[in-house]
């Protein structure tokens, strides 16, 4: 009997010390698996999953291996708040995700309560303003990004009226806001405002809509599947009207599900895998040979997230959960210093990022950059 | 006004899809009593079977093909020998039900086995557009509306012009009777899934390029068509037809004139008008039944 009560205390302190010794990095990933959004949660999880491989193949962050579990919110704001309760209930060092801005919007309370970083993919220009301090973005906010395109539109192609077509959520109405206020501010006129639905699979009324308006060119601002719809549905109705948008226009998963139909269209994007940037090229191919597909913004989105927690860690000098936002606020990582974070960002105090941006247009089913917009500071 | 003709074009294209998944519908109902619940799943389905077909390397033409043979084995006599046969036995709400529990089987099937995200599907139909009346016509809605058009009249023909096709409607009207004089009525019941799977295969090969291929898009289908055939009538093939026609342009025209939120509400509130104050739709017979 005393052997067994021996054999069984053993056993315990064993337990007890494993995890002393590994004291891994966990990392919960809340993503739109599934849903009109499952192009960007499953680019952002393989970015970061690419990522973690990659990290823990060199050790880890300052010795410690990554873990991360993925969690589905089905492009849903109520089961992403779900999602992030049950995640934030495991301690994890950094939340990531969602993508979805409206999902963003419900769950960064959650995050902000509990004390927990949130790295997410959210564009929508509200979410950096809810006073959070906690919240990190991994591309450029609406405030950022739309009056880059607004100014294109202006002066590139001259542009007097605008129609704007945009998606039914957080993410499509942040940007019809921010984008309308700018065209106001350079005397553009929108002859349309056409809302559109998330998940909206025929577009023939939308597109109906803006070829009546006459405009001098279409602003268009949905999700990444409906906006390869309505690609495709410019091209059946023969619109020649001039068509621009803010990153997810011209998404790679948009070029493949809309083919020759997204020839033509512009946009300004802050991300790109098309970008003639060594260390984005790269990335690029060790994604292809990982996953196997060229990985749109999102994918890029994904891997800068994991790059930002190690830049932040090793700042610290230690894992603490406790520091991370900190570390980041007024945090600048250079390429040179940590290639994982492909082009050199500043991160300011609200969470917003500060980099280099670009002006593309598909040609032949590819993006190529017409303009490349330096990081301000 | 050009703007009309344009909506009106290519409401009759989608609508011309509805049609072909509502004739299926109100054929397996006058056959066989059966309500299926999965029928937009039905038509989200042999899209895949195609796609997966092609990823062996087989060309597009040779993937529609088995695809399509696929979809009637699968949807046609697998589901009627498996599911609609064992369950019919005990009534028709528990065949309604196992169907709706049949939808949620196939939509998460194809997201777990294929994939979540959203594919391209090549088109079957011309590309480039004619002028008429000073609109661009998209060729691809003449050809949709051509296609299903064909597929209509194909069955039309069918059913009234050749002896099989009498045998169904023999069946279809009173079983009992049309046992005593010779028709193999279980065969005919057959057959009746068989062409619905085939319907259904057309109408996914016609609709995919336009939706693209994601295995939540049988739902809007699925409702399109059933209040497509409750609309028109569901106990007349013509009731289907005409009732897609009319859900496809009115979506259209609603999307356009109306909202883009609402446009779901106009059909729903047409469904509900007519089953408040013509149940058995447009141009359905009127039929009663002691419960």
């Amino acid at each position: 009997m005393k052997y067994v009560l021996m054999a069984g205390l053993v056993l315990l302190t064993a337990a007890f010390a494993a995890p002393a010794l590994a004291q891994d990095i966990q990392l919960v990933d809340v993503a739109e698996l599934s849903g009109g959004g499952a192009t960007v949660g499953t680019n952002f999880k393989n970015g970061v999953d690419l990522a973690v491989e990659e990290i823990n193949a060199a050790g880890g962050i300052l010795g410690h291996k990554i873990v991360v579990t993925h969690a589905d919110t089905q492009s849903n704001p109520g089961v992403a708040r779900a999602q992030v309760q049950k995640a934030l209930d495991s301690n994890p060092y950094v939340l990531l995700g969602p993508g979805y801005s409206g999902s963003v919007k419900v769950t960064a309370p959650l995050a902000e309560e509990a004390g927990v970083t949130q790295i997410m993919g959210g564009e929508a220009a509200e979410l950096t303003r809810m006073g959070n301090k906690f919240l990190f973005r991994t591309s450029f906010g609406q405030q950022s990004s739309m009056p880059k395109a607004a100014k294109y539109m202006a002066e590139d192609m001259k542009a007097k009226s605008v129609a704007v077509v945009w998606v039914n959520n957080d993410f499509g109405k942040g940007g019809r806001d921010t984008i309308e206020k700018e065209f106001d501010r350079l005397g553009m006129k929108v002859v349309a405002d056409i809302s559109t639905e998330a998940g909206q699979a025929d577009f023939a009324a939308d597109v109906a809509k803006v070829k009546a308006s006459n405009a001098d060119a279409a602003f268009v601002y949905l999700n990444e599947e409906e906006s390869a719809r309505i690609l495709k549905e410019f091209k059946r109705q023969a619109v020649t009207t001039p068509l621009m948008g803010e990153t997810t226009l011209v998404g790679q998963k948009v070029i493949e599900l809309a083919g020759d139909a997204a020839n033509g269209a512009r946009a300004h994007v802050g991300l790109t895998t098309d970008a003639p940037i060594d260390s984005i090229r790269a990335f690029r191919e060790r994604f292809v040979k990982k996953h196997n597909y060229v990985p749109d913004h999102n994918g890029i989105k994904g891997y800068l997230a994991i790059y930002m927690i190690k830049a932040a860690t090793e700042k610290m000098g230690k894992v603490d959960p406790k520091g991370v936002a900190d570390a980041l606020h007024g945090l600048t990582i250079k390429a040179a210093d940590q290639p994982g974070i492909l082009m050199d960002v500043t991160f300011d105090e609200n969470g917003d990022i500060d980099r280099q941006g670009f002006l593309v247009e598909v040609e032949n089913g590819k993006q190529v950059i017409k303009q490349i917009l330096p990081k301000l500071h | 006004m050009s703007s009309l003709f344009d909506l009106v074009i290519s409401g009759l294209a989608t609508g011309a899809i509805y049609a072909l998944v509502a004739i299926g519908f109100t054929l397996l109902w006058q056959t066989s009593q059966t309500i299926n619940f999965a029928q937009g799943e039905f038509a989200m389905l042999p899209a895949f079977l195609m796609l997966a077909v092609g990823r062996t390397g087989a060309p597009f033409w040779l993937a529609i093909i088995l695809g399509a043979l696929l979809s009637v084995a699968i949807l046609g006599i697998a589901f009627k020998k498996l599911l609609v046969d064992p369950m019919l036995r005990h009534g028709v709400l528990p065949l309604a039900i196992a169907t709706m529990a049949l939808s949620v089987a196939m939509k998460e099937s194809v997201k777990q086995f294929f994939s979540a995200e959203a594919q391209p599907f090549p088109s079957i139909a011309p590309s480039g557009s004619v002028s008429i009346f000073g609109s661009e016509v998209s060729l691809q809605s003449f050809g949709v509306f051509a296609f299903g058009l064909a597929a209509v009249i194909g069955l039309n023909l069918f059913l009234e012009r050749t002896s099989t096709g009498r045998q169904m409607q023999a069946a279809a009207q009173n079983p009992t009777v049309a046992r005593i004089v010779g028709v193999p009525v279980e065969r005919m019941i057959m057959l009746t899934f068989v062409i619905n799977a085939a319907l259904v295969a057309l109408a996914s090969l016609l609709v995919t390029p336009i939706y693209l291929a994601k295995f939540s898009s049988g739902e809007t289908l699925g409702q399109a068509a059933f209040i497509a055939a409750i609309v028109g009538g569901f106990n007349q093939v013509r009731g289907a037809i005409i009732g897609g026609l009319a859900i496809g342009v009115l979506d259209n025209l609603a999307a356009a004139y109306v909202s883009t939120q609402y446009r779901a509400a106009v059909s729903l509130a047409l469904l509900i008008v007519i089953i408040l104050f013509r149940p058995e739709g447009l141009v359905g017979r009127s039929e009663e039944r002691t419960v």
